[in-house]
C-alpha cells in the first residue's frame, strides 16, 4: 500500500510535469507560426571605400537607423564601416553623410557606434564576427553574442560580381565562405532565423550557395544585372544612395514597432520600374511561410516578456547570513588588471614547429638538375631521344 | 661490318640506358616527389577522437536515485509485500528525444523510522517538523506515510527553459528616478543583497560566478505612456505594451560595459508623481498583484508605487525609503525563474516547505544542479559533434595540437560525468559536465579554426601548372616514347640480323 502510495505520489508528480508538458503542447502549436526568438541582432557591413562610395556607406547608415528607431539597441548592433566619409577631406559638410538629395537627411550623428571602421573591416574579422572565432581581448562591442534564440539580420553593400564581393578594394568574400561561415553559425546554434540582404551588383549569386535551415535572402540584382545608384547630390557630388535600398527605406519608414507587415511585402519593393535591376529573394531555406514573418521579427527587437506571478517569502527578521571566513581573505587580495598580454604564456611556449618548407628557389634548382642530367646523358643532339 | 655493328651495339646499349635513366626519372618524381609536395600543401589536423564524438550522438543519461521511504510508527499499511526493511529497484525510461533518454533507477529503501525522526515527526506543525536537513512532506489523510527524499531528487528534470548554464553572471540592480524633483528615493541595496541575494547566489556559487552591483539612474523613463484608469484613478500600463518598454530603458543601464559575463538586470521603477499610483495589468484586465514583470534571459522589471497620496503642505522632494524585503521577494523571485527554477504544481495532499531566506531548497537545487548536468552534456555533445561534422565538410579548417588536446578533454570530462551520473554523484557529475563545456567551447571557437579563405579548384590548378608541367612533359614524353619503341620491337622482333 505505502509502496503503491509512493509510486503514485511519484507518478502524480510526473504526471504533474506531463500536464505542464501538455499544455506546453498547446502553447507550442500557437507558438509554431510565430518565430521562437527572443533577441534580435543585427550586422550591417559597408565594404568599399574611397570617396566616390559614398553611398554604400550612406546606404549601411540608414539601414542602420532604421533598425535602432524599431528597436534594436546599440548592444546588439556589429556596424562595421570601411571608410569614413563624414570626416573625409573631400566631404564639403563635414560630419555629416547625407542619405537624401538636397542634404535633407543626415544619417550621422552623435549617436552612431561604429564597430569595425576603416582598416578594420576586413573578411577575415567578418568571418570571425560571425563564426564568433574571436581573439580574447575582443571588447563586447566587437562580437555577435548571439545564441540559439537569436534573429540575425545581416545586411551588406559594396561592390560585387558573380559570386564574390570585394571587400576594401583589395580582397574578396566568396559566395562559398559566406555559405560555410553561415552553416559554422548554424552548427553552433547562433542563430535562430537568419535575413540576409544584399546590395551590391549580381547580387543574387551571394545566396545561390547557401544550405543552412532558417536562412532568407534578398538581393538588389541578379546574376548578370548591375545594381544602379539612385540620385547624386550636386553639392556633395557623389551619388548618395543605392536605389534598391533607398526603395527599402522608403518602405521601412511605414514601419512601426508594433507593426503586422509581413516579409512579401518586402519582396514587392522595388520593382524593375523603379529599380532598373530585377531584386531577387530566396526562402526555400526558411522553414515558416514568409506571409508569416514579420519585417519586426527582423528589423526590429520585440521582447518577451512574462508577468511575475509568484514571489517567495522572506524573512526580515533573521539575522544577516553570516560570510564564510574564506571569502574575507579573498576580499583582501589587491585588485589588479586583467592580464592584456599573457606573458607567462609567451614565455613558457614550446618552439613553434615550423612547417617544413623546400628551400627557397626548389623548383628552378630541380629543373636545372632535370636538364643536367638529360644533357649529360643524351647530349644536346640526342634530344631528338625526348622530343 | 665489325664498326658498324660496334657502333649499332653502342647505340644500343646508349639507347637502353637512357630508357633506364627515363624510367628512373619517373619513378623518383612519382614515388618521392608526388607524396612530398602532397604533405607539404594538406592543411594541418591533428587527430581528434571521432569515434568517441560519434559515440556522444547516441547520449543515453542514467541516473540512479536511492530513496527511502521512511514510515513513521502507525503508518505502517498491511500489505506490504516483504516486512521492513527492504529494498526495491524501479526502473523508468523516459525519452527526451528519438536519441536521448534518461533511465532512472529508483532503489527504494523501505524502512521504519529511527529514534530521532520519531521526535522530529512529533512536532506540532510542519515548519518545526523541519529539524533534520531534510525536507519532509507530510501526506495528511490520518496515516502519516513519510516519504523523506535525500540529497538527490527522484523528480525528473522541467523543460530547460531557464537560461543558458554560462560560466558567469553579472546581476545588476538598478534604480530608476525619472522624478528626483518629486521623490528622493533612498534604497538600503547593500544591506539588501547581503541579507537576501547573497544567501541564494551562494548556495548556486560552485554553479556559476556571480558578481553583483547597483546603480541609480536618475530621469530614466520606461518609454511607453501608462493609460489612465478612472475607476480605480491610478494609471495602468497594459501587457501589450510591456515588451516595448525594455529596449529603450536598455542603452542606459550599461550593462555592455559590465563585463564579458552575461548580464541579469533587475530595474526597480519608481513612477513620476504625475503617474503615480502605476499597476501592471495582465492580459485579462487584472491587476498583478507583485506589479512587476521579466524577461527570459535578459532580467525583470518592478514597479514600485510610493505609498499614499502625499500631504499638500509636503515640501517637494519627499523621501522615499524603499521596502527591500517586498522588493527584494519579487526581485529573488523572478531570478529563481530566470534559472529555471520554478514552482511545482502539487496536488492538494502535499504541502511544500517554504524555500526560506535561502531562496532555494535543497531538493530544487538538486533538480537544477541534474537539469544543468544533462543540459552540458547535451552542449558538449552537440558541440564536438558540429565541429565534427564542420571538419568534414570544410576541407581548409586546421586543427592545432592544443585544440585537439581540449578536444580530448572535453570527452574524457563527458565521458566520466556520465559515469557519475550513473552511480548518483550529482556534484562531480556536475563539475565534470561543466569542465566538458568550458573545453569544447575552447575547442570549437579557438581563433585559429577560421578556415583559409577559400581556394576554389580551378585556381588551384592555375597555381600548380606552371610549376609542375615543364617538369613532367619531358618525363611523360619520353615515357611515351619507351613505350612506342617497346610496342614497335614486339612487332618486329627480327629487325636487326
Amino acid at each position: 500500500m505505502a509502496a503503491r502510495r509512493a509510486r503514485a505520489a511519484a507518478a502524480l508528480l510526473l504526471g504533474c510535469c506531463g500536464a505542464a508538458l501538455a499544455s506546453g503542447v498547446q502553447d507550442q502549436a500557437e507558438q509554431f507560426f510565430k518565430s521562437g526568438h527572443t533577441n534580435n541582432w543585427a550586422v550591417l557591413v559597408c565594404t568599399s571605400r574611397f570617396w566616390f562610395n559614398y553611398r554604400h556607406v550612406a546606404n549601411t547608415l540608414s539601414v542602420y537607423r532604421s533598425v535602432k528607431r524599431l528597436g534594436i539597441p546599440d548592444s546588439h548592433i556589429v556596424l562595421m564601416l570601411a571608410d569614413d566619409m563624414a570626416c573625409n577631406p573631400r566631404n564639403p559638410k563635414p560630419a555629416t553623410v547625407f542619405s537624401h538629395k538636397n542634404m535633407e537627411l543626415n544619417v550621422y550623428g552623435d549617436d552612431v557606434e561604429v564597430d569595425y571602421r576603416s582598416y578594420e573591416v576586413t573578411v577575415e574579422n567578418f568571418l570571425r564576427v560571425l563564426t564568433g572565432r574571436i581573439p580574447p581581448g575582443t571588447p563586447r562591442s566587437k562580437r555577435l553574442l548571439s545564441d540559439d534564440r537569436s534573429n540575425i539580420l545581416i545586411y551588406m553593400t559594396g561592390h560585387g560580381g558573380n559570386g564574390f564581393l570585394k571587400f576594401q578594394d583589395s580582397e574578396e568574400i566568396t559566395n562559398v565562405e559566406l555559405a560555410d561561415a553561415f552553416e559554422q553559425m548554424w552548427q553552433k546554434r547562433r542563430y535562430n532565423e537568419l535575413l540576409f540582404i544584399i546590395d551590391t551588383c549580381q547580387g543574387a549569386s551571394m545566396y545561390e550557395r547557401f544550405y543552412s535551415p532558417n536562412i532568407m535572402a534578398l538581393a538588389s540584382s541578379q546574376v548578370g544585372e548591375d545594381s544602379l545608384s539612385h540620385q547624386p547630390d550636386l553639392g556633395i557630388g557623389v551619388h548618395l544612395m543605392d536605389r534598391y535600398t533607398f526603395y527599402v527605406l522608403e518602405f521601412l519608414e511605414e514601419i512601426h514597432p508594433a507593426s503586422q507587415t509581413n516579409m512579401n511585402d518586402l519582396f514587392q519593393v522595388c520593382p524593375k520600374s523603379l529599380c532598373v535591376s530585377t531584386p531577387g529573394h530566396r526562402t526555400d531555406l526558411f522553414q515558416r511561410d514568409p506571409q508569416n514573418v514579420l519585417i519586426t521579427d527582423f528589423f526590429g527587437s520585440v521582447r518577451k516578456v512574462e508577468i511575475t506571478a509568484e514571489t517567495i517569502s522572506l524573512d526580515p527578521n533573521l539575522a544577516a547570513f553570516e560570510s564564510k571566513p574564506p571569502k574575507d581573505e579573498l576580499a583582501a587580495e589587491p585588485l589588479k588588471y586583467a592580464e592584456q598580454l599573457p606573458v607567462a604564456q609567451i614565455i613558457h611556449q614550446k618552439p613553434k614547429q615550423k612547417d617544413w618548407h623546400p628551400p627557397g628557389g626548389f623548383i628552378l634548382g630541380l629543373w636545372a638538375l632535370i636538364i643536367m642530367v638529360f644533357f649529360k646523358t643524351y647530349g644536346i643532339k640526342h634530344m631528338k631521344h625526348i622530343f | 661490318m665489325a664498326a658498324a655493328a660496334g657502333a649499332a651495339a653502342a647505340d644500343e646499349a646508349e639507347k637502353a640506358r637512357g630508357r633506364r635513366a627515363a624510367l628512373s626519372f619517373a619513378a623518383i618524381a612519382v614515388v618521392l616527389g608526388l607524396p612530398l609536395w602532397w604533405r607539404t600543401t594538406e592543411t594541418y589536423r591533428a587527430a581528434l577522437p571521432y569515434a568517441d564524438i560519434a559515440a556522444l550522438g547516441e547520449l543515453s543519461f542514467q541516473l540512479a536515485a536511492p530513496v527511502a521511504v521512511v514510515f513513521a510508527p502507525g503508518s505502517l499499511p498491511g500489505d506490504l509485500p516483504r516486512p521492513l526493511p527492504f529494498r526495491e529497484t524501479q526502473e523508468e525510461e523516459t525519452l527526451l528525444n528519438p536519441r536521448t533518454s534518461i533511465m532512472s533507477r529508483y532503489e527504494m529503501v523501505y524502512r521504519s523510522t529511527t529514534a530521532q525522526e520519531e521526535a522530529a515527526l512529533d512536532a506540532v506543525t510542519v515548519q518545526e517538523a523541519d529539524a533534520t536537513l531534510h525536507p519532509l512532506q507530510d501526506a495528511s489523510l490520518g496515516s502519516l506515510t513519510v516519504y523523506v527524499i535525500p540529497e538527490t531528487s527522484s523528480l525528473l528534470p522541467q523543460c530547460l527553459t531557464g537560461s543558458r548554464c554560462l560560466a558567469g553572471y553579472e546581476i545588476t540592480f538598478s534604480l530608476l528616478n525619472p522624478d528626483p524633483k518629486s521623490h528622493a528615493v533612498h534604497w538600503d541595496i547593500e544591506g539588501a543583497v547581503s541579507h537576501y541575494v547573497q544567501p541564494f547566489l551562494d548556495k548556486l556559487s560552485f554553479m556559476a560566478n556571480f558578481s553583483v552591483d547597483s546603480q541609480i539612474l536618475y530621469y530614466a523613463v520606461l518609454g511607453v505612456t501608462p493609460r489612465f484608469d478612472k475607476e480605480s484613478s491610478s494609471f495602468l500600463l497594459s501587457a501589450h505594451s510591456l515588451p516595448h518598454v525594455i529596449n529603450p530603458v536598455e542603452a542606459r543601464l550599461g550593462s555592455s560595459a559590465a563585463s564579458l559575463y552575461p548580464v541579469l538586470n533587475f530595474l526597480l521603477y519608481v513612477p513620476e508623481r504625475s503617474h503615480s499610483p502605476l499597476y501592471i495589468q495582465d492580459k485579462d484586465g487584472a491587476l498583478v498583484g507583485t506589479n512587476a514583470f521579466h524577461s527570459p534571459r535578459w532580467g525583470g522589471i518592478m514597479v514600485y508605487n510610493v505609498e499614499g497620496p502625499a500631504p499638500p503642505q509636503a515640501s517637494l522632494p519627499l523621501r522615499v525609503d524603499v521596502d527591500m524585503v517586498r522588493v527584494m521577494e519579487v526581485f529573488l523571485a523572478q531570478l529563481r525563474l530566470l534559472f529555471g527554477v520554478s514552482r511545482e504544481v502539487l496536488p492538494p495532499e502535499f504541502l511544500l516547505e517554504s524555500p526560506g531566506n535561502e531562496g532555494l531548497a535543497d531538493w530544487e537545487l538538486d533538480r537544477l544542479l541534474w537539469a544543468r548536468t544533462v543540459e552540458n552534456v547535451a552542449t558538449v555533445s552537440t558541440t564536438l559533434t558540429s565541429l565534427a561534422q564542420l571538419l568534414d565538410k570544410i576541407g581548409n579548417i586546421v586543427i592545432k595540437d592544443d585544440v585537439a588536446s581540449e578536444v580530448y578533454r572535453a570527452v574524457a570530462a563527458v565521458q566520466s560525468a556520465m559515469a557519475e551520473l550513473a552511480t548518483g554523484r550529482l556534484h562531480s557529475a556536475f563539475q565534470a559536465s561543466k569542465e566538458a563545456v568550458t573545453s569544447s567551447e575552447r575547442a570549437f571557437f579557438d581563433p585559429s579554426l577560421l578556415h583559409l579563405l577559400y581556394f576554389p579548384d580551378d585556381q588551384k590548378f592555375a597555381i600548380y601548372i606552371p610549376l609542375f608541367l615543364p617538369m613532367a612533359v619531358p618525363i611523360l614524353l619520353s615515357l611515351a616514347k619507351i613505350f612506342r619503341e617497346a610496342k614497335q620491337r614486339k612487332k618486329e622482333p627480327t629487325k636487326t640480323d
